[in-house]
């Protein structure tokens, strides 16, 4: 699968294609997490890969980040992520998850 | 902000005063040069308290977060900075 950005690090391979529903892991460790709280636990379909990434948890806490996690863009319904969504049912949000915040679901 | 209920999103364009201009100029030239991290200074941000993180301004929370992320890296020390602010203090009186 093409990456949106090229990658200049070592990586993780990447495993999962466009079109793959994942769930986000629901879990709260301390420290600097870029994946946001009101979308762990909810069912996704990845948009597009956009390429490997230092790892931004790691980063935080000045190491290298490497080797590089795969960075997805993943697409939830609207109206699965917040109780009682009273907008159109084709609405979307997309938000860009690291590869280790994702299971297959 | 994170699916919490927040204020109204201010749409107009306002100036920045000097003091901001030159803490955004610090934290570019730090991340350019490679010395700190975007990363660093969101976990500092997020690691201020509550109270705080409400009631600072926009640079007040970067100006708090830059300067824990240097002392962090070992730029400055604790003390350095504030013998510095008890400097400016005497100064401003």
């Amino acid at each position: 699968m093409k990456a949106q950005f090229a990658t200049k690090h070592p990586a993780v391979a990447p495993r999962f294609e466009t079109g793959e529903r994942v769930r986000v892991r629901k879990s709260a460790p301390l420290g600097h997490i870029r994946t946001p709280f009101y979308i762990r636990g909810h069912v996704g379909e990845i948009e597009r890969f956009c390429g490997c990434f230092p790892n931004p948890e790691e980063l935080a806490q000045m190491r290298s980040g490497l080797p590089a996690q795969p960075l997805y863009r993943v697409r939830f319904k609207q109206k699965d992520v917040w109780p009682g969504y009273r907008g159109a049912d084709a609405d979307v949000v997309e938000i860009e998850i690291y590869q280790h915040w994702l299971e297959p679901a | 902000m994170g699916g919490l209920p927040a204020g109204k999103v201010e749409r107009t364009e306002h100036d920045y005063p000097e003091w901001e201009r030159r803490v955004d100029a610090m934290v570019q030239l730090l991340r350019g040069g490679g010395k700190i991290t975007v990363d660093e200074l969101r976990k500092n941000i997020e690691g201020l308290p509550p109270q705080a993180y409400d009631q600072l301004s926009y640079y007040e929370k970067w100006i708090s977060s830059l300067t824990q992320t240097l002392i962090q890296r070992g730029v400055i020390t604790t003390e350095e900075l504030g013998r510095k602010m008890e400097d400016l203090e005497r100064r401003g009186r």
